[in-house]
């Protein structure tokens, strides 16, 4: 199973301030239905200005990203730049 | 209204209706506070059991602009056909277009956006102000509008950063060892929400290896313009508030400041304060460079001091277009499209010469408007070498793959059978064929297939984090409280620095903001709320004769996601030297100078009331 860290935000709005998660592996499309079945509404909430890092990796726009089945994921505020 | 007034129990609310975000239970009242953001790691309550020593500060800095001498100014023209032109110096002429179409409720298409040469952005100009005005009084007028910016109106009316406040806790074993560490802030966003207090709290502490830290940040409107970037947006004042408590700490440990950051530092595999472990780092190497570097020897006299003070920044990829066309000469057209503002056009030709095999005098690189490039994201984030670089090696290794097709044909052999070695197509099959130089196969390219071009269009990825330390020493004058520098030294680890002058005129350019920042400049309003100081004779940027050389050490740990090993430069130099600059001036009066700026008046009464 792959870790998913949330932000401490969204965790508070949606899975009772719990910010790890364990979701089956495959890609980040996969990663989001988990989650919206454990927390409806989260996918759309997770989607409005995070970015995501995979094993270190940040995408600031993501889509089908690969997860691995040990893969770490962290949700993280878009970064943005001067 | 500043940031403290604007959080008083009954300050007067900006926006009716707006609630504090992220706070639970979700709170009723209006606010001015738009925000709450946070981030932990481990338990910082058990880190502070923990801890043998701790210190505690109190930190703020002041709203300031980015400076760019370049007031903003555009040129807007509308055909009878309804295609509008906008000229104007931005960041991003997609950018520009986006949001002219947006405003105005325009097609993208109606607008063709050209990028004019710009005279300094640092993330101010990478939204619109002028540009959709312009464009409804030329449909109005049905005349071409020109409107350009003074002074006066871009310090009134156009995005400063935030001023901030802050405060650090560290605590640490006798050793020097980090063991907790906790960070609150306050940002000011202007008159609208968003100022990028969130990033400070993700850059603060990440040049350290803390396992238990908490950081929140609040998001505070206030009746000041609204905050736009600038350079590494949020992570300066961050910096300021750790760097500064690592001074302390360093102090009441008795311990060599360099020695305390050594110690502690970041590096491959560290947890960031955002959670995510770090790949491949320069920081130690950094801060190595800073320990053997004749900066630290120097002796200091009376009334001088040395600060030490280190920084990040994440930089980024993103959405790069490049092309590269070979013309019937064999010279090389690069077109980008991203706006030139700190020398990448030359790193682009540089890094297409390196794929091609040829002298870079050979290439030309060009900025393209919105019609004769694919889209391409912002020129900001420290992204533009990194990420359109990246675009350009693929665009240049397609043209290769072209021009050895090319020569296949014109020797009429296999296409496995052709190299591409020192800027030339090499037969390997049998050396009767000489080889084909760019040139040579560009004249005859009529008979092999046309005009020879390559291009890529990508969302880079594996953009590398950066680090810098830098090293300030300063002499104070205890009479006047007049701060003058000495000697400053800028370290950053760049990855690989492309164009290794203008790396160094990022890294002095953003040591010299960062002075200002530190030592000068802020917005002064009268009783009225009336912004007093709208030039640049009473918003005081240092100016050459205000700054010793500012000396550079280029520290190359190559990032694994650049073929060449690219990072970014432009950001991480002015998260520094606001720390820097404040802890050798603290360390020369023997007072914590925790407010900015150091003005004279400001020195002199702290060291007054230290007496």
């Amino acid at each position: 199973m792959a870790k998913v860290v949330l932000p401490l935000e969204v965790a508070r709005s949606f899975a009772a301030g719990v910010t790890e998660h364990q979701v089956q592996g495959g890609d980040v499309r996969r990663l989001l239905k988990d989650l919206e079945q454990s927390f409806p509404g989260i996918a759309e909430r997770l989607g409005q200005g995070f970015a995501i890092a995979i094993d270190g990796q940040i995408y600031q726009d993501w889509f089908v990203e690969k997860v691995r089945a040990d893969s770490e994921v962290y949700f993280l505020p878009a970064i943005e730049g001067g | 209204m500043n940031l403290a007034e604007a959080m008083k129990k009954n300050a007067p609310v900006l926006h009716k209706g707006m609630t504090t975000e992220g706070v639970e239970p979700a709170p009723k009242k209006s606010s001015n506070i738009a925000k709450r953001a946070q981030f932990a790691l481990g338990d910082v309550e058990a880190g502070f059991k923990k801890a043998e020593v701790i210190v505690e500060g109190d930190y703020s800095t002041q709203t300031v602009h980015q400076g760019y001498i370049e007031t903003h100014a555009c040129v807007v023209s509308l055909a009878a056909d309804g295609m509008a032109t906008v000229w104007s110096s931005s960041q991003g002429q997609f950018m520009v277009r986006a949001m002219c179409a947006k405003l105005c409720g325009m097609d993208n298409s109606k607008i063709k956006a050209i990028p004019a040469e710009i005279g300094g952005g640092f993330g101010g100009k990478t939204v619109v102000y002028l540009e959709p005005v312009a464009m409804m009084l030329a449909k109005q007028s049905g005349k071409p509008v020109k409107m350009v910016m003074s002074r006066d109106e871009v310090m009134r009316a156009t995005g400063p950063t935030s001023g901030g406040h802050a405060r650090c806790k560290l605590g640490a074993l006798n050793d020097g060892t980090l063991v907790a560490g906790e960070l609150e802030m306050e940002y000011e966003a202007g008159a609208f929400p968003g100022s990028p207090v969130g990033l400070g709290c993700m850059t603060g502490f990440a040049p350290y290896n803390m396992t238990d830290i908490l950081c929140t940040g609040w998001d505070v409107v206030v009746n000041r313009p609204k905050a736009a970037a600038y350079r590494a947006p949020g992570a300066p004042v961050a910096a300021f508030a750790v760097e500064s408590a690592m001074d302390e700490l360093a102090l009441k440990l008795g311990m060599d400041p360099l020695q305390l950051r050594i110690k502690n530092a970041a590096i491959e595999g560290t947890q960031a304060p955002y959670g995510v472990k770090f790949g491949r780092i320069g920081n130690l190497e950094n801060l190595r460079a800073a320990e053997e570097h004749p900066h630290m020897s120097v002796p200091l006299g009376p009334n001088q001091g040395r600060g030490i003070a280190s920084g990040f920044w994440f930089n980024i990829g993103g959405t790069s277009s490049a092309e590269v066309m070979i013309n019937e000469d064999g010279t090389v057209i690069v077109v980008t499209g991203n706006p030139d503002i700190g020398g990448s056009r030359a790193s682009m030709a540089l890094m297409a010469a390196e794929v091609l095999g040829v002298d870079v005098s050979r290439i030309k690189p060009l900025v393209a408007d919105t019609e004769s490039v694919a889209f391409s994201a912002l020129t900001g984030g420290s992204r533009v070498t990194f990420a359109t670089g990246k675009a350009v090696i693929e665009a240049a290794e397609d043209a290769v793959k072209d021009m050895k097709r090319r020569a296949a044909k014109m020797w009429d052999v296999e296409l496995d059978q052709v190299e591409w070695e020192n800027g030339c197509a090499v037969c390997i099959e049998t050396d009767k064929h000489k080889p084909l130089s760019i040139a040579d196969i560009a004249k005859k390219s009529d008979r092999t297939g046309g005009a020879i071009s390559g291009k890529a269009n990508i969302n880079a990825q594996g953009a590398g984090p950066a680090f810098g330390t830098h090293i300030c020493d300063v002499e104070i004058d205890p009479e006047t409280g007049f701060v003058t520098v000495l000697r400053y030294t800028a370290i950053q680890d760049v990855g690989k620095a492309i164009h290794p002058s203008y790396v160094e005129g990022q890294m002095q350019g953003g040591a010299a903001q960062g002075i200002g920042w530190a030592l000068n400049e802020e917005y002064v309003y009268s009783d009225e709320g009336q912004l007093l100081n709208t030039g640049f004779l009473d918003y005081r940027v240092p100016v050459c004769s205000d700054l010793p050389m500012i000396n550079t050490v280029v520290v190359e740990v190559p990032n694994p996601g650049h073929p060449y090993g690219v990072r970014g430069v432009g950001e991480v130099p002015i998260v520094p030297p606001l720390a820097a600059v404040a802890n050798a001036v603290s360390r020369a009066a023997g007072v914590r100078m925790g407010h900015l700026p150091i003005s004279p008046p400001k020195l002199l009464a702290s060291i007054d009331e230290a007496k």
